[in-house]
């Protein structure tokens, strides 16, 4: 009796021990993630709930104003009260985007990653190198490579009006049109290789198993492979979707800077607009709006791991 | 935009500085994108052996913004007119005294006590220029003295015009196309310039800078922008001309200024007084195409420059041009609500 006591006392007291090894040894961690995440982040949220100064920073006042305009609207000229539809239209226009690029880049994606998982073991990594050679150039650089692709004096418009099809250019730059291309060609890689990473564990015997079995070839792909291949769908979309909904350089370039997204109209609070206190309200809104994201994320993730089990 | 490639250049030029022989003292100059002329710079560093590092803003806004959150490391800025206003009662100008220095005797007159900087005691003239409207001639040949081609554009330009997305700029363009004037606080000729611009903005392409490489490659054909660009797009294709708008256009002037903040006082003065004269005032205007407010520098500029009807305003519109204020923050928020609301 006395002895177990003492025994669970020592497991205990090692225990402890255990706990705050482990705390001091990520203590450097942590106090970095602090200053470069938390930190700044809780300088954003205080300059929400602050005064704008006339001409840019804020005045050290509190105020709600900032929260209040990300969703009313005072009528600029007769005063009355309404829903800020200007930043729901942009807000909407961003998550439409957003979501519209998550869809092209796994309609694109997952062909590609099913191609590269079929592929023999020894030419598979020479198919993913290729994946990510873009990544090694710098964003700005392949958006502005798309812009000369789609301008119309650019490679596609030439090439037509060479063969003869068009006398007339197509307006393909400064549209949606543009925005979805440039978005889907810079965010592909991030939907390929979380694709490809449950693929390559996908045991294709199973496939087989189902086309002996009389599958058709739809089947196959709706009752076999796409339910194995979910986490790898669930974590590409939200790789792909969570930047693509902050996204600023690829609509500031290709779209024409006409219509905003939620970053441009973040970017215009700090800049023209001289009124920080909404832009870090806006800001505090896309995080949430990305947390919300996530959390459905972690949500569908547990589920699928229970029905596992 | 291109402030990512001109501050990596920057490093660049920085790790180059340090590796060479040092030179006798360094200057940071934070001036607009495709702006400085590299051979004044070049001049400079020959002749003073300091070394001179620019970095690129693409809006005044922008400029404030870093400039106001602090630790940039810049010496000098060059804001346009009601930006050096802003930058001098928000106490981030140093009352450098150019007013003082041997080389202010070259100022044009009319450039000595301007509005918003009374005696010239923190700025000195960089460039000066109008905003107006850019059209390609081979699309539209109709007339282009009117800012009714970017706010009631003709037929063939529908779909096809750039607006420079420089929010005091055009809403300055759009309240005087109403009949009322820049900063103005009334507010039915505030609600007037919306109208005009959410009516016209379907008929727009885009709002973009640039135009200096995009309109000679055929990306748009019309565009409200700045005088200067459109010179250099007509150096690259002669169909492109300049109009001056009848119901009036906003007249800037960008001068440069040394930040309070800034650790190379001496060179920064320096550097003023230098662009004071009038050959080196020449290069800031052969480079970038506006004229510079600096007696005697024409007779440095490139022949073309003398004939330009980008740059010498015909007599007829002379008096249409009205140099663009500093809104009170009341007409600054209304102006960013109409802005939002153009551009959500």
């Amino acid at each position: 009796m006395l002895t177990e006591t003492a025994g669970s006392g020592r497991v205990e007291a090692e225990e402890r021990r255990k706990v705050r090894r482990s705390w001091l040894l990520s203590a450097p961690a942590l106090t970095v993630l602090f200053m470069a995440a938390s930190g700044p982040l809780l300088i954003v949220l205080v300059y929400s709930f602050l005064e704008p100064a006339e001409y840019g920073g804020v005045v050290w006042k509190f105020s709600d104003e900032a929260w209040f305009k990300v969703v009313f609207q005072r009528d600029i000229f007769d005063g009355t009260l309404s829903f800020a539809d200007a930043h729901l239209m942009i807000l909407w226009r961003s998550v439409r985007i957003a979501f519209l690029t998550t869809l092209t880049t796994l309609a694109f994606g997952f062909p590609t990653a099913y191609f590269i998982a079929t592929r023999p073991a020894s030419d598979r990594n020479i198919w993913l190198f290729l994946i990510t050679i873009p990544f090694w150039t710098n964003l700005l650089i392949r958006t502005f490579a798309i812009l000369e692709v789609i301008r119309n004096e650019g490679i596609i418009n030439t090439g037509l009006k060479l063969a003869g099809i068009i006398d007339q250019p197509i307006q393909m730059l400064y549209s949606d049109f543009a925005i979805m291309v440039g978005m889907t060609y810079v965010y592909l890689p991030l939907m390929v290789l979380p694709l490809y990473a449950s693929m390559e564990r996908l045991d294709f015997r199973l496939v087989e198993a189902a086309y002996d079995l009389y599958a058709s070839r739809l089947a196959v792909l709706r009752r076999i492979i796409v339910p194995l291949v979910k986490p790898g769908i669930v974590a590409g979309s939200i790789l792909v979707f969570v930047p693509a909904l902050g996204a600023y350089v690829t609509p500031r370039v290709l779209g024409g800077g006409k219509n905003m997204m939620l970053g441009n109209l973040i970017e215009l609070q700090f800049g023209a607009g001289r009124n920080w206190s909404l832009g870090a309200a806006l800001s505090i809104t896309l995080l949430a709006i990305v947390m919300i994201v996530l959390l459905f994320y972690v949500r569908a993730v547990q589920r699928a791991s229970e029905a596992r089990q | 935009m291109m402030w990512k490639l001109s501050a990596g250049l920057a490093g660049a030029a920085l790790l180059a500085s340090a590796g060479m022989a040092q030179a006798a003292g360094e200057l940071n100059l934070y001036n607009w994108g495709n702006y400085t002329n590299p051979e004044l710079i070049k001049k400079f560093e020959e002749a003073h052996d300091i070394k001179i590092t620019v970095t690129d803003y693409d809006s005044n806004s922008t400029a404030l913004a870093k400039v106001k959150a602090g630790g940039h490391g810049f010496d000098m800025v060059v804001p346009s007119a009601n930006f050096v206003k802003i930058f001098i009662d928000e106490g981030l100008a140093m009352e450098s005294r150019p007013d003082q220095m041997p080389n202010f005797k070259n100022v044009a007159e009319q450039w000595r006590n301007p509005p918003w900087d009374p005696g010239r005691h923190y700025s000195v003239p960089w460039q000066w220029g109008t905003v107006g409207m850019v059209v390609d001639t081979s699309v539209y040949d109709g007339d282009i003295n009117t800012s009714a081609i970017v706010f009631d554009p003709p037929e063939s330009l529908v779909g096809k015009i750039n607006v420079a997305p420089e929010m005091g700029d055009i809403m300055g363009l759009a309240l005087m196309y109403v009949g009322s004037e820049p900063c103005t606080t009334d507010k039915d000729a505030l609600k007037k310039a919306r109208d005009a611009l959410m009516a016209a903005k379907p008929k727009w392409l885009s709002m973009d800078y640039g135009l200096v490489e995009k309109m000679p490659r055929g990306d748009f054909a019309a565009a409200a922008y700045w005088n200067g660009a459109a010179f250099r797009a007509r150096l690259a294709k002669d169909t492109i001309k300049f109009g001056y708008p009848k119901e009036g256009y906003p007249v800037w002037m960008d001068s440069v200024l040394i930040l309070k903040d800034a650790k190379n006082v001496e060179n920064a003065k320096t550097f003023m007084n230098f662009v004071m004269e009038p050959e080196n005032a020449a290069l800031i205007s052969a480079f970038a195409r506006y004229a510079n407010g600096i007696d005697g520098s024409e007779a440095f500029m490139p022949e073309d420059m003398k004939t330009a009807v980008e740059i010498q305003v015909p007599d007829a519109y002379k008096d249409k041009g009205v140099f663009l204020p500093a809104c009170p923050k009341e007409v600054n928020d209304i102006y960013t609500a109409i802005w939002t609301e153009l551009t959500k």
